[in-house]
């Protein structure tokens, strides 16, 4: 499988609804978050929370490249513009932060913890990689279903999963099923607090995508129309049969590992490098330079989803939360012999 | 013609093949080999695609079945040995095991674990896994004892939808044998009066039952003792009702496992029936368990290291004795 390069600003033939839909998504996911920042400060939020500031073009590109309803998208901590451009609701995040009963996790589990497994989104556990083989599964049963085709199954991990050996089995075994898994390999420079040079020894973790036998690609995760080509492309290559791809992207957090963490590990001289550029920044300038909306558009999507999250969060707000005398306090799904 | 327990366990999963589309085998060497003990022999011959060699992916194999599970799928997952299912903890216990109660979404799998010492087999072909996953709330952990049970409780494993870790012992594979599979079928969570009695309860589960009918056949030899063996079958959910119906019959108490000492099923065994049946006990009640050392290799260390005949007859002249 030979290595694509990165994309080339001057021969992007990039379809205008796809980069605006996956804009779009960076914009509402980068306005909900800061304001899930907003309440976690206030104390309005129990448990933690988890920004992808920095990273939403890399997220937004991928959720923005899969089908709702047809494909499959394991969404991990730095994912709030990915689940949004696959068309995750914005209450399914509200709810699930604020601890309403009538979100998807209905309490028993938070934050980032989410999902709606039927509808093609696994919702991940803390343990980093083991989402990989998750969706390998769920490819393979579309495959032994007979519903496979033009079907793609995607999952993100930060460069500290890929030490991990649950990363190393889940792409081993796509590779060996040659399944049509996209991983995404958002190299943040640090798993929390931990340098790459602490976490790998490789020269560049796309060589690992040689070693596994599947497609590899690179991408410089603060570019939006470089992570729309790349990670487009890498989705296509997937559905269209060419077995499982991965990208690393390049960036940097912009946020602390989560928002009890100032991240003042990170030098300043990576802040202010190319790779501390802010994606949403210059994706603005990208959008409007290269004609894919106008100033004007941008301000009144803008205040729509300002709206939008409001909304979420005010409804979220309003909901219960769950009664600890309403819980059935049952873990299996069948009744067995009444006991444990 | 005989069947044996492990002909039980390939049965089983060619009923279920057959039966229904949604079952499917993965594991290490169990496609054409027919997996390590021969418990897919043939299968993949006869459902093509449907019995697929896994890498050594421990981790992998758990999480691919979660997987296809959340998409409607039967994954029957072989590990080779449970000590291996060591490397899968994590997507057993975190999430297969959280599966339903975080999102609602049952997972049903059946995870196939060859338990259990056989001579030679060493530290780390021989562990007994079944109390560790049954801490974890969200599993079901059975761990069947006879022939008939291999086959009709693996066929209601993978039927649940909840996730089924089927503790399958290894020392029974050929050496249990049967006329037929007969079709007396107890549900999971339901334990099984073994041997009848009167003056005292063995509690025990998988090959550990067969060792406590030896025991109790010696000391009816011996002196006439009536010793009852009950047979958990499943150990989570485990059927403290039946135990304790034994036990207000015979007053006396000795849980039975080959597992490690600290802890475990037969610690759980005394502390329910402490709580619950205390006023029904006339002794102490006692435990037998393997040694608190790793299973060791050489069978002379082997036979000395689990409970035997002779070790459990010891237990209960004394708990007789009391």
């Amino acid at each position: 499988m030979p290595e694509i390069e990165e994309a080339q600003r001057t021969r992007l033939d990039l379809d205008r609804d796809y980069v605006r839909d996956m804009f779009r998504a960076m914009l509402k996911a980068r306005l909900l978050e800061s304001k899930l920042s907003s309440l976690y400060k206030a104390g309005k939020i129990v448990g933690g929370v988890y920004l992808g500031k920095g990273q939403e073009a890399v997220s937004a590109a991928l959720g923005a490249s899969l089908i709702q309803g047809r494909d499959i998208f394991a969404a991990l901590i730095r994912d709030q513009a990915g689940r949004t451009a696959f068309g995750e609701p914005l209450i399914d995040c509200t709810r699930t932060y604020l601890g309403s009963v009538l979100g998807p996790m209905k309490g028993r589990d938070g934050n980032i913890h989410r999902g709606r497994p039927r509808e093609g989104m696994p919702a991940m556990i803390s343990h980093l990689g083991a989402e990989v083989s998750v969706v390998g599964g769920m490819l393979m049963a579309r495959r032994l279903k007979g519903e496979m085709e033009g079907v793609v199954g995607a999952t993100c991990v930060g460069d500290g999963a890929t030490s991990t050996g649950a990363f190393h089995e889940g792409v081993n075994m796509a590779a060996v099923e040659r399944l049509p898994l996209v991983v995404i390999v958002g190299n943040n420079q640090f798993a929390y607090s931990t340098p790459n040079d602490r976490q790998f020894a490789c020269a560049d973790l796309l060589d690992r995508a040689k070693g596994y036998g599947v497609g590899g690609h690179s991408v410089d995760g603060t570019d939006l129309l470089a992570c729309a080509d790349v990670i487009g492309r890498a989705v296509r290559l997937a559905r269209e049969g060419g077995g499982p791809q991965m990208v690393v992207a390049r960036l940097l957090r912009l946020s602390g590992h989560g928002e009890h963490d100032d991240g003042s590990y990170v030098p300043g001289t990576l802040r202010e490098s190319h790779l501390g550029r802010d994606c949403l920044e210059n994706g603005i300038i990208q959008m409007i330079e290269q004609g894919f909306a106008t100033v004007d558009e941008i301000e009144r999507w803008k205040n729509r989803f300002t709206e939008e999250v409001q909304a979420a969060v005010a409804q979220a707000q309003q909901e219960p939360t769950p009664d600890p005398w309403d819980e059935d306090w049952r873990a299996c799904s069948t009744e067995l012999g009444g006991g444990i | 013609m005989s069947v044996t327990y492990i002909d039980a366990i390939r049965e089983a999963q060619e009923t279920l093949l057959r039966e229904d589309p949604r079952v499917f085998l993965y594991g290490q060497d169990i496609s054409k080999f027919g997996g390590a003990f021969k418990a897919t022999k043939g299968l993949a011959e006869a459902f093509p695609g449907r019995v697929l060699d896994s890498p050594i992916s421990e981790d992998a194999m758990i999480g691919m079945a979660v997987g296809a599970a959340i998409e409607g799928m039967r994954p029957i997952i072989e590990m080779q040995f449970a000590d291996f299912s060591s490397i899968a903890f994590n997507q057993i216990v975190n999430q297969a095991a959280t599966h339903f109660y975080r999102t609602g979404v049952p997972v049903p799998l059946t995870v196939r674990l060859p338990s259990g010492g056989t001579p030679g087999s060493g530290p780390f072909h021989s562990q007994s896994m079944e109390a560790i996953y049954a801490h974890y709330p969200g599993l079901v952990v059975v761990t069947p004892a006879t022939v008939a049970d291999a086959y009709h409780m693996l066929i209601e494993s993978v039927r649940l939808d909840d996730p089924v870790i089927y503790c399958e012992h290894k020392f029974l594979y050929r050496w249990l044998k049967a006329p037929r599979i007969n079709g007396d079928s107890l549900p999971i969570g339901k334990a099984r009066i073994t041997r009848p009695g009167k003056h005292a309860t063995v509690v025990a589960y998988s090959a550990m039952v067969h060792e406590a009918v030896r025991a109790a056949e010696r000391l009816k030899d011996e002196g006439g003792w009536e010793i009852e063996v009950v047979d958990l079958r499943s150990v989570k959910p485990l059927d403290i009702d039946t135990v304790l119906a034994s036990i207000a019959r015979t007053g006396r108490l000795l849980a039975l496992g080959e597992a490690f000492p600290w802890g475990g099923v037969t610690a759980e065994v005394v502390a329910r029936v402490c709580a619950e049946g205390f006023h029904l006990l006339d002794a102490p009640p006692r435990r037998l368990n393997s040694r608190d050392t790793p299973v060791p290799y050489h069978p002379k260390l082997w036979a000395a290291h689990r409970p035997t005949p002779e070790s459990i007859c010891l237990a209960l002249r004394e708990l007789l004795s009391f």
